[in-house]
Formats: C-alpha cells, sequence, structure tokens
C-alpha cells in the first residue's frame, strides 16, 4: 500500500490541483478569480506532462562534454559515470541517464502561449469593465438584461 | 528526484493555490500566485525540467503578474469571493 | 451553481483518481512515454545536430513547425489584444457602445459645474507628486538594464550549451523593457520603442522563422529541414548547418516574443490608449 502511495501521490495532488482549478472556473464570481483558476488548472496540467517525463535517477537533458560532472548531484553523477563509460563503449547514450526532452519542449512553447492567452483575455476583462462597470459575473449578467 | 522533497513542495502547491482563491483582495491574489508559480518552478527544476523551470520562471512569476496587476489596477481591486 | 459545480468537480476528480493507478509509476524509465520516440532524441541528437541541449534540439529541429505556430500564436494574441483594447483618440477600434462610461461622464461633468473644490486640487496635487520620477528607482533600473538585456542575449544565445532559448529570451527581454516602462513611464519608453517598431519586430520575427522554411524549400528539401541550409553558411557541413539554423530560428522566436509581450503589457496598462502607463 505504502509502495502505491510513493508511486502514485504525485498524480493524485495533480488531480487535486487541477480540481481546484476546474472548480474555481466554475463557481467563482470574479473574472479575475476565474483567470487565477484557469491559470491553475493550466500549469496543473503542465505538471502532469513534465512529470510522466520523469525518470527516477536521471539528470537534466544537456548532455555533458567535460565528463568530469563535476556541479552535478552525486547520485546523478554516479548514474551518470556508470552510464556514460558504459554508452562509450557503445557509441551512444543510455536513455535512461537523462530526462526525457520531448514532453518538455511541448510545455515550455505552452507556457509562453499561455502567458499571451492570459493577455487577451486580460484585455477582454478590461473591456468588460468598460462597458458594465463591473467585473462580477451576477453584476454583468444582472446589466445585460436590464 | 526525492519524494519527501517533492511531498513538501506538492503540499505548498496546493496551500497557495487555495490561499490565491480565497483571498477577497485581488491584489493580494496576484502575489500569491506569483508564489505559486516559483513553487512550480521549483518543483519542475527538482524533476530535471531545466529549461521549463527557467521559462516558468520569467514567465509566470514574472510577466503574468505583471500583466494580473495592470488588469487590476485598470478595472477594480475588491472581489465580491 | 455551486453545489452543482463542486458535485461534478468532485466526481471527475474521483474519476481521475482511480484512473491514475493504472499509470506507470511516478519516474518509472521505462514507460510507454519514455521508451518509443524520446530514446531517438536521447541517443541520437548529438550526432543529428551537434547540439548538446535535446530540449533545445526538439524545440527548433525535429519538431520546428509546432515551434512556428506557437510563435504565430504569440503573435496573433497580440494582434488580438490590439484589436480588443487599443482605441485612438478616445475611440476604441472595437466600436463598442460605452453606455455606462457615458452615463458616468456626465455624471461628472455635472459635478464640475459646480466648481472646483479643495478635494478635487488635492487628488491634482497627490497624482502630480506620483507622476514624479523616483531617484532611486531610475538610478537602480539604469544600472540593472543593461545587465538585464546582456543576460537575455546571452540566454538566446547560449541556448545550444544550457537551459534556455528563444521563448525564455525574449521574455527576459520583454520584462526589461517593462521595467523601463514602469520606472520612467510608458510615454517615455514607447518614445524609444515605438508601437509600430514592435509590431514590424513581431512581424519580422515570424517571418524569420518561416522564411527559413521556405529557404529549405527553394533549396529542395522539406519545409524546415535545415541541412539543406549548408550551402549558404559558409565552410560548414550538413550538421553543423542544422546548429546554426537552430540559432537563426531562435533568435527569430525571440524578436516576436519581446515585442509582443512589451505591446501587450503596454495596451493592458494603459488601457489602450498608449499615454499613460502604470
Amino acid at each position: 500500500m505504502l509502495d502505491l502511495i510513493i508511486a502514485k501521490f504525485n498524480y493524485w495532488v495533480y488531480i487535486v490541483l487541477m480540481m481546484i482549478g476546474l472548480y474555481a472556473m466554475i463557481a467563482k464570481n470574479n473574472y479575475i478569480k476565474k483567470l487565477i483558476g484557469m491559470t491553475i488548472f493550466q500549469t496543473a496540467i503542465m505538471l502532469f506532462y513534465v512529470s510522466i517525463g520523469a525518470k527516477q535517477g536521471a539528470t537534466i537533458p544537456i548532455i555533458d562534454h567535460h565528463g568530469d560532472g563535476g556541479d552535478h548531484g552525486e547520485a546523478a553523477e554516479a548514474v551518470g559515470h556508470a552510464v556514460e563509460t558504459a554508452a562509450h563503449a557503445a557509441g551512444s547514450l543510455d536513455p535512461d541517464a537523462y530526462v526525457n526532452p520531448l514532453p518538455h519542449v511541448l510545455m515550455l512553447t505552452a507556457i509562453v502561449v499561455g502567458v499571451a492567452t492570459l493577455g487577451v483575455a486580460m484585455a477582454v476583462v478590461q473591456k468588460i469593465h468598460d462597458q458594465y462597470g463591473s467585473i462580477e459575473e451576477d453584476e454583468v449578467l444582472k446589466r445585460i438584461k436590464l | 528526484m526525492i519524494w519527501q522533497f517533492d511531498l513538501i513542495i506538492l503540499v505548498f502547491l496546493v496551500i497557495t493555490s487555495l490561499i490565491a482563491l480565497r483571498v477577497r483582495d485581488l491584489m493580494s491574489a496576484a502575489m500569491i500566485l506569483g508564489v505559486y508559480s516559483f513553487l512550480m518552478c521549483l518543483l519542475w527544476a527538482e524533476m530535471g525540467a531545466v529549461d521549463v523551470a527557467f521559462t516558468e520562471a520569467a514567465v509566470g512569476a514574472g510577466l503574468s503578474t505583471v500583466f494580473l496587476v495592470a488588469t487590476i489596477l485598470r478595472t477594480t481591486r475588491r472581489s465580491s469571493d | 451553481m455551486k453545489t452543482i459545480g463542486l458535485l461534478s468537480v468532485l466526481f471527475t476528480g474521483i474519476l481521475l483518481m482511480i484512473a491514475v493507478v493504472d499509470f506507470p509509476d511516478w519516474g518509472d524509465p521505462h514507460s510507454p512515454a519514455n521508451s518509443y520516440l524520446s530514446t531517438h532524441y536521447i541517443e541520437d541528437v548529438e550526432e543529428e545536430t551537434a547540439v548538446p541541449n535535446m530540449v533545445t534540439a526538439v524545440l527548433a529541429d525535429y519538431r520546428a513547425f509546432d515551434t512556428m505556430l506557437e510563435t504565430s500564436v504569440v503573435f496573433v494574441a497580440g494582434i488580438a489584444i490590439f484589436a480588443i483594447l487599443r482605441s485612438i483618440d478616445g475611440t476604441s477600434l472595437a466600436g463598442t457602445t460605452r453606455r455606462l462610461q457615458r452615463r458616468g461622464r456626465s455624471k461628472k461633468e455635472k459635478r464640475k459645474g459646480q466648481g472646483r473644490n479643495r478635494r478635487d486640487e488635492m487628488v491634482a496635487a497627490a497624482e502630480r507628486e506620483a507622476a514624479k520620477p523616483d531617484l532611486i528607482v531610475q538610478t537602480t533600473v539604469r544600472l540593472l538594464m543593461p545587465t538585464i538585456q546582456l543576460f537575455a542575449l546571452y540566454v538566446i544565445a547560449h541556448g545550444h550549451h544550457s537551459p534556455g532559448g528563444g521563448f525564455q529570451g525574449g521574455v527576459i527581454l520583454a520584462a526589461g523593457l517593462i521595467l523601463v516602462a514602469m520606472s520612467f513611464g510608458l510615454e517615455n519608453t514607447l518614445a524609444q520603442v515605438p508601437e509600430k517598431l514592435s509590431l514590424q519586430l513581431g512581424n519580422l520575427g515570424v517571418l524569420i522563422f518561416a522564411g527559413t522554411g521556405v529557404l529549405c524549400l527553394l533549396l529542395g528539401a522539406n519545409f524546415l529541414d535545415y541541412h539543406v541550409l549548408a550551402a549558404i553558411y559558409p565552410a560548414t557541413d550538413e550538421i553543423m548547418a542544422r546548429s546554426h539554423s537552430m540559432l537563426v530560428v531562435e533568435i527569430g522566436v525571440g524578436f516576436t516574443v519581446m515585442s509582443m509581450l512589451y505591446l501587450i503589457y503596454a495596451n493592458l496598462s494603459s488601457h489602450g490608449d498608449l499615454k499613460k502607463g502604470l
């Protein structure tokens, strides 16, 4: 049971974060609060993606040329050394020694696009405040009905 | 990748996200969202995703907080919930 | 609404939590996501592109098409904000009615008719005081600004060997510009980096990215297949041509991200008229 919890608790916390964001998007009344909820939802999904690519005992996805790896963590260094010598003999790198770079690429672009779309959402919020004098959902709805 | 370290950061993440949504002052909510982004950046750096952590530190904690603050100053600071 | 929301969120959350039990363990090196395509990236990236940072190589070479369109999304977001918020001489480009604001304005004019009282004068004096430049902030920004920009250029140029690249460098450059806009006033900053110039820079960034792809097409390879560009760069082989093209593409990304994020800030902070910032 403890093994299961240690192996999965990361995923469970990501789901908790995602649900906090989703609930805020549904139930909060203030538009900026809704957008904060959207940001939390977004980062929870990014966290999930990045953690798919995580590997136990692997180092960052940058190939080290110096070989002695002076400024790496101790554990990573040990793994890296063993792997590197093996890899040099085989002529290529061992995939288990490096974190999967593919989710990083996807999420890196998603973060920047996320801030750009957050900017668009902010512009819409300012425009709503212009037109209706409020950024609370119920007041805006009331004024639309008038 | 130390799971105890992970656990501490994740607990803080949940706490900061809840506070950012609970607090009535939108300026405080924006600041706490910045704290949330920095914790997220720490978690990513710890997972080995250095590029993503770098981007999040620059974007999430820097620019998106600035955008939020700009909008809050241009609209209103109070929130009903 | 709140109870329905809470119930549906709880239901979704419990379903997802049950589904997660079937996932591979956290940090499992042999999970399906880590076993097929990504091993190729890790094993062959250095031989094929001579770039040690796998993230940069995958971002700007193997998945360059994706990155190009993400850059376009940033550009389109900047244009969208321009369309939503930008107003020239008080009239919005989007042609909105602004009926409530008009109602508020007429009230304000009525109050003005009663004569300017002392409180208004005090408010005006306080505003003038707040608009005065702060010596300490300005001196600090003056000292910090070259360092920030130099670091951003380093991040863009050194993205092949260390964490970084066009996106991060562009964001740091934009953050530097925003810092200046906050401390020296938006108008002064817009006098140095005008709106038109930053729109042109954003265009140029996407153009550099897409132009590199079209150049590859013209030389007989696929879109964004950089190895044929060895014919253009002096004294390079096909592998180094890919490495150099990545730098070119990252510079394009940096241009677009910097100018668009700066423009987004300028529009958001001045409410679209680009006159008075925060």
